[in-house]
């Protein structure tokens, strides 16, 4: 395990200090938050920074000429600035912010059903979640291309095998997720973008549920298309981006009409705005956009490597300590995943696990995950999710064990 | 037994409780006396839409009053399907149509429901007052 000095310097409890929620309690009890794969919490420099912009410098960008519009406007583009140096982006252009992931997605989406044509064909991977599909199912049906889907197995990782069978050159477009939200699986998607260019296919990777574990290098990774959400990364709700290789993005059409993404008007012709603005019409999000800027900020001053290794440190020892509990079974065991643990108990439906923990202050996921075709997989109606963030605790963990023995008691 | 005085037996009966722990092993308990639906009429068509964990319902019509009998795979949910039965079964049409669920705010159930079982038990409710128009209009 990864020991370098910065995780020596971690301090967990110094950290918790940070999000003033983890100090509340729920029905009674202290909150333990353990659905950081749904939502992550929130620290005190990020709720600041959307205090700050409203109290202090609140103002439309990129059009006043006023002070107020241009503190906006600096601010705005300098989060944008932290966003591409932190996924080492080429060029800031290539950062569209958007209101999360599923938009993100839509925008690619939509600006496809130009490109294909019938009997072109998109490979879809077994592990995404419904927002990686739904958009892809209806490009499908608007233009006659064909969706395939790359399976898994039953640790929950991708048949590479099959995929190098699926691609042809039919194929104009790949989409994986970077990191599973249902089971936590780490996918191959180096291997991944580099087997799509060969057939010059396109790759969109969602980082959704990756971006608050690990910091790509989309330089190195290749991918054309990558996207994340701000809230899964201790950011404000409502920001996320878009990641396109500029090649990409000059060739997609505009995705919604409206100010801020033209260059002139005229009731015969509108010619639009140079990227990012293109993909950016109206008014943007610009105060989540600075509060994400700030996330970045935080998390890199923690650093990856040490939310990794005690992350990781975290996940080992619930999945060792969740095993100990008769009748517990994992789905999702693959050896590269992240700290995502998603079991049920035999003949224990997992609502009923859900509603006895919330009772005792625990918060865990319990359903399909947006993520039904894996539950079909498995042959189950859902699961219930622990999901582990830097700033959860081993005593976090024991409670929930603890919980977990007790909803089970009461339930069989 | 008339519904309002079930009514009132249920609200007595969870007052004695002090947490809402022993509430749930309360209603876990009652899950497992529920009377249980036929195995062949776990359908489809008797799947209640709107819940989360599957619900079916099976409504039968005889001497004038409905019978029900249920199934869940959740056993929380066959808790609160087994309140509802306590209620809504062995009655008659009219009786079940003019009934309030002011009972279910008393004894607080709702607020202690997440939002999507909440909304799991509104359509109970109606799927078993919809049973019950669908005999009173055979009636007329």
């Amino acid at each position: 395990m990864n020991t370098d000095s910065k995780s020596i310097a971690f301090d967990v409890e110094k950290i918790r200090k940070d999000f003033p929620i983890l100090s509340r309690k729920v029905n009674g009890y202290p909150l333990v938050y353990l659905d950081n794969a749904a939502t992550s919490q929130k620290p005190q420099v990020v709720i600041d920074a959307l205090v700050d912009y409203y109290s202090n410098y609140n103002a439309n960008i990129h059009r006043g000429v006023h002070s107020l519009s241009q503190e906006a406007t600096d601010a705005y583009e300098q989060a944008r600035e932290k966003i591409r140096s932190h996924f080492n982006i080429k060029k800031s252009r290539e950062v569209i912010f958007t209101s999360g992931t599923t938009h993100a997605i839509n925008i690619v989406a939509s600006g496809f059903r130009s490109i294909l044509q019938k009997g072109d064909e998109l490979i879809v991977s077994a592990l995404e979640h419904h927002s990686n599909i739904v958009p892809w199912q209806m490009l499908c049906e608007e233009t006659g291309a064909v969706l395939k889907v790359l399976p898994m197995n039953d640790e929950g990782e991708l048949e590479l095998v099959e995929y190098i069978n699926l691609l042809s050159n039919k194929t104009k477009l790949v989409f994986v997720n970077h990191i599973s939200n249902a089971l936590g699986t780490i996918n191959p998607i180096e291997e991944i973008i580099e087997k799509a260019h060969k057939v010059g296919a396109a790759v969109l990777i969602d980082g959704a549920q990756a971006c608050a574990h690990i910091k790509p290098d989309l330089q190195a990774l290749n991918a054309d298309f990558y996207t994340c959400s701000a809230h899964k990364m201790c950011g404000p709700t409502g920001v996320g981006i878009l990641y396109g290789k500029e090649a990409w993005l000059v060739k997609l059409p505009p995705y919604q009409g409206g100010g801020e993404m033209i260059k002139e008007v005229t009731f015969e012709k509108t010619t639009y705005a140079e990227l990012p603005h293109k993909f950016e019409a109206g008014t943007p999000n610009i105060a989540d956009g600075i509060a994400f800027g700030a996330a970045i900020d935080y998390l890199n001053g923690i650093g990856f490597d040490a939310i990794a290794n005690h992350e990781n440190q975290l996940l080992a020892y619930a999945t060792e300590k969740l095993l100990e509990i008769e009748g517990l079974k994992i789905y999702g065991t693959s050896a590269q995943k992240t700290s995502v643990i998603s079991f049920n108990i035999e003949g224990i439906h997992p609502y009923d696990i859900g509603t006895i923990v919330d009772k005792l202050g625990i918060a865990v996921r319990t359903g399909h995950h947006c993520a039904q075709p894996i539950m079909d997989f498995y042959k189950i109606p859902g699961t219930v999710r622990a999901s582990f963030a830097f700033y959860n605790t081993f005593h976090e963990i024991d409670v929930l064990v603890e919980a977990i023995k007790k909803a089970k008691q009461m339930l069989t | 037994m008339k519904i309002k005085d079930i009514q009132e037996e249920i609200i007595d009966e969870f007052a004695f409780f002090d947490d809402w722990m022993q509430r749930y092993e309360h209603m876990i308990s009652l899950g497992k006396s529920l009377p249980l639906i036929d195995q062949a009429n776990k359908k489809e068509e008797y799947l209640i839409k709107g819940c989360q964990s599957k619900v079916w319902v099976y409504p039968e019509f005889k001497d004038g009053k409905v019978l029900f009998t249920a199934d869940s795979d959740a056993i929380i949910t066959k808790g609160i399907v087994a309140l509802l039965l306590r209620v809504f079964s062995n009655q008659t049409p009219e009786d079940i149509l003019k009934a309030d669920t002011d009972f279910i705010d008393e004894i607080g159930l709702k607020e202690h429901l997440s939002p999507t079982r909440a909304n799991g038990l509104v359509s109970m409710i109606k799927q078993l007052k919809m049973y019950a128009l669908a005999y009173q209009s055979q009636l007329n």
